[in-house]
């Protein structure tokens, strides 16, 4: 079962990827050889609608689609029947599949490992994914690459898996870099868009960052445990406590130095605060990819980490402390950016980052359960914003402006009401998904009694103010008010297929009942039972009772931060919509600086980016151009054709020449034969 | 004055040399090329029969016979070749003929 839900994916990738475009033509050959075959076939391949016909015309079959999506429909169900039967909490299930590196004392085979945090993330990845993939099937459906753009998702859906399954740090290393990979391809996907290959590359260069400190942090594992085993590293842990090892001509504690090496992998992927700029520019992928990857399964596998080497983190609390701090200014930094952008696309993909930061404060604070669940809720509400935002783009012929947007409730009825679910969970509505997750999040800040999380509380409910601004100003921009589009592209708006609704409504029961169903397991009073082993906590850590205690003012806080956003959304896009831009107006610098995203990019460009290209340029031109082709290649053959347009001018062509030459030849071995030789 | 051995053998080797330096110095034809061939094989002729009378070897003189012939051969295909080369390029010119040129 376990075996089917790994590799299905795999299977369908295989099929779409290699016979994807070659089956197609296949049967296009045969209906020209024998025209009779084609007429005797048609009649039943008429049952799989027009989609095939379709498909026939732009030579881009949907049979792919329909294939990865039926095996992702599959593992989906066999996930929430393995995660809806071990609700009352399961052990430690290990599949050795097979040997992979043996050598010395490195061992790491390729196993599965399934415990109570693979299950959840098991649902979350498939779900989504089966979802996305339906979605993708209509939302693709006039793109000429569908087999190609389907074999990537499933292809990243089969590292996703493997990366939650996997026993061990390498196992999860390839899991990591395959997802890395897959996200590569996708964010690159429409190739022939400069700013597409632009983006792919940020993002993979950007992870690049993150992923040298995770090997790194791999490394740091197998020096001082001497495997990279998790249960061998786990049971090791506390034997390393208070010891120190060298690292950049420095002694640090070990654990903390792990600790944080492995975070800067998951500050990566999951895009936190100074290495979360290739996340907005991840955009540019296809708005289903960002759904699934961006926004959903990719991104949490950062939080993911942290939750599997619990039992690292609770034994370094410098190292939570940290991961708590970066989370926290995450979600502040990116909220604040958020505010003021116009593109729909990176509105969301602000809040993705945010919420992120929240899930990576609930990590810090040693509230593995509580960040889980915000994971679990999150995944829900947001694939469902983001492939909301793809049915309105849809709708406006590609158009991601919010600025041309607005008025469309009236025609996008269905979309308008769902992305109003989607908006109701992210901001906290009461008893929807996200309010139960967020809050929790917000209340353990304040239980938690540590250095920095007084910050984290005060940053966290800032943050939510404005989530609930710049969610309810998508909204108010992109459904309401007067239309801003031209009247042509108004005309032509139209409601999305039922291909692509069908997973949305989905999602919406996701995001409205996730929270209410499932707190009680995450979060309430079955939680111990339901992590059982999964995850770590230290005898001492009992946040998560402290958080049910609260005071009631700090657990109405979130809430009135709600309302307080809303409203203010309310007031500066429906009330009043001259306010918004008088307020930019006065406060020219704040918005520019905000609508720069802090000048993020400019600064990287001028630290980083700058500098490494003059660099290349100068190893390219002094380095390699004058000096190795100078010395090397050019310098040879240039002194080569020296020589020989000296012996060239021996060759006169002239036969006396000749002649002469093999008589003073003759001559001179004459004499040394007479004179020299014989002596 | 009597005529001995060192007088043919002067006379073979100013032959060699001016058929040596006929072929090296000339400039304009490739039939003086040819007479200077013939020149050389002549000197060479007068070398073997001198040593022949004065040694008093018979084969000498044999082997100054089969020089002739393989001169009046090899004069004959000389000749052809030029002709044909005219016919081809229009010229005999030694300075023309340079194709194997670097």
């Amino acid at each position: 079962m376990y075996l089917l839900i790994v590799f299905l994916p795999l299977v369908g990738a295989l099929l779409a990827g290699l016979f994807g475009t070659a089956l197609p033509r296949a049967v296009r050959e045969s209906i020209d050889v024998d025209p009779d075959a084609a007429h005797a076939s048609a009649p039943g391949s008429r049952s799989d609608a027009a989609q095939v016909d379709h498909a026939l015309d732009h030579q881009s079959p949907a049979w792919p689609g329909i294939i990865t999506s039926g095996l992702l429909v599959v593992t989906a169900i066999l996930s929430w029947i393995v995660f809806l039967s071990s609700l009352g909490g399961s052990g430690t299930e290990k599949i050795e599949l097979v040997p992979f590196i043996r050598s010395g004392e490195l061992i790491a085979d390729w196993s599965l490992r399934i415990d109570q945090l693979t299950k959840v993330m098991l649902v979350v990845v498939t779900t989504v994914s089966s979802l996305v993939h339906i979605y993708s099937i209509g939302y693709m459906s006039h793109d000429s690459s569908q087999p190609r753009f389907f074999a990537y998702l499933s292809l990243f859906t089969f590292f996703m898996l493997m990366l939650v399954t996997s026993d061990n740090l390498v196992q999860l290393f390839f899991g990591w870099e395959g997802v890395g990979l897959a996200s590569y391809l996708l964010i690159g996907f429409w190739y022939h868009r400069p700013s597409a290959n632009a983006a792919a590359i940020k993002a993979f260069i950007v992870n690049r960052v993150g992923d040298f400190g995770f090997a790194l942090g791999i490394f740091g594992c197998f020096a001082v445990f001497g495997s990279i085993d998790f249960d061998t590293i786990f049971n090791a842990a506390p034997g390393q406590v208070g010891k120190t090892m060298e690292f950049l001509g420095g002694e640090f504690d070990v654990l903390t130095l792990i600790c944080l090496l492995l975070f800067m992998g998951a500050m990566g992927k999951s895009a936190q605060f100074l290495l979360h700029t290739w996340l907005p520019d991840a955009m540019e992928g296809p708005t289903p990819v960002s759904a699934l990857i961006h926004a959903a399964t990719m991104v949490t596998a950062g939080v993911f980490l942290v939750a599997r080497l619990s039992p690292l983190y609770e034994l370094a609390p410098n190292a939570q402390a940290f991961v708590a701090l970066i989370g926290a200014v995450t979600a502040f930094f990116a909220g604040t950016v958020a505010l003021v952008q116009n593109d729909i696309k990176r509105v969301i993909a602000y809040s993705t980052c945010s919420q992120l930061g929240y899930m990576f404060v609930a990590m810090g604070l040693g509230a593995y359960g509580v960040g889980m669940f915000h994971l679990f809720t999150h995944a829900f509400f947001k694939a469902l914003l983001f492939l909301g935002a793809g049915s309105v783009i849809h709708a406006m012929n590609g158009d991601q402006d919010m600025r041309n947007m607005g008025g469309l409730a009236g025609h996008l009825r269905i979309t308008w009401l769902l992305m109003l679910i989607g908006t109701l969970s992210l901001t906290g509505f009461p008893l929807t998904a996200g309010y139960f997750s967020k809050d929790a999040i917000i209340e353990a800040a304040f239980a938690h009694h540590g250095p920095t999380s007084f910050v984290c509380f005060w940053l966290l409910v800032i943050s939510a103010l404005f989530t609930a601004f710049y969610s309810w100003r998508l909204v108010f921009l992109t459904f309401h008010g007067r239309s801003r589009a031209a009247p042509e592209v108004m005309d032509h708006a139209h409601e999305s297929p039922p291909v692509m609704l069908v997973p949305l409504y989905l999602l919406a029961v996701g995001s409205l009942f996730a929270g209410l169903i499932f707190q009680v397991y995450f979060i309430g009073t079955d939680e111990s039972l339901f992590w059982s082993t999964s995850i770590y906590r230290a005898p001492e850590n009992e946040i998560v009772h402290h958080l049910h205690d609260v005071p009631f003012l700090i657990s109405l806080l979130p809430f009135l931060m709600f309302l307080g956003g809303s409203g203010i959304a309310y007031y500066f896009y429906i009330l009043r919509p001259d306010v918004p831009k008088r307020l930019a107006e006065v406060n020219q610098p704040v918005y520019q600086f905000l609508l720069n995203k802090w000048y993020f990019d400019e600064l990287y460009d001028l630290i980083f980016v700058r500098p490494a290209l003059s660099l290349g340029r100068f190893l390219w031109r002094r380095g390699d151009g004058w000096l190795i082709d100078g010395l090397g290649p050019d310098g040879i053959s240039a002194r080569v054709l020296d020589v020989t347009r000296g012996v060239v001018r021996l060759q006169s062509g002239y036969v006396y020449h000749y002649a002469f030459a093999m008589l003073i030849g003759v001559a001179a071995l004459i004499t040394w034969y007479m004179f020299g030789g014989s002596h | 004055m009597t005529i001995g051995l060192g007088h043919y053998l002067t006379l073979a080797a100013v032959l060699f040399t001016i058929g040596i330096f006929g072929i090296f110095l000339n400039r304009k034809n490739v039939i003086v090329i040819l007479m200077s061939i013939e020149l050389i094989l002549l000197a060479v002729n007068i070398n073997l029969i001198a040593f022949s009378a004065f040694l008093g070897d018979l084969v000498g003189q044999v082997f100054a016979l089969l020089v002739l012939t393989v001169a009046a051969g090899e004069a004959a295909i000389g000749l052809a070749i030029v002709v044909v080369y005219f016919r081809n390029r229009g010229s005999i010119a030694v300075e023309d003929i340079n194709l194997m040129k670097g």
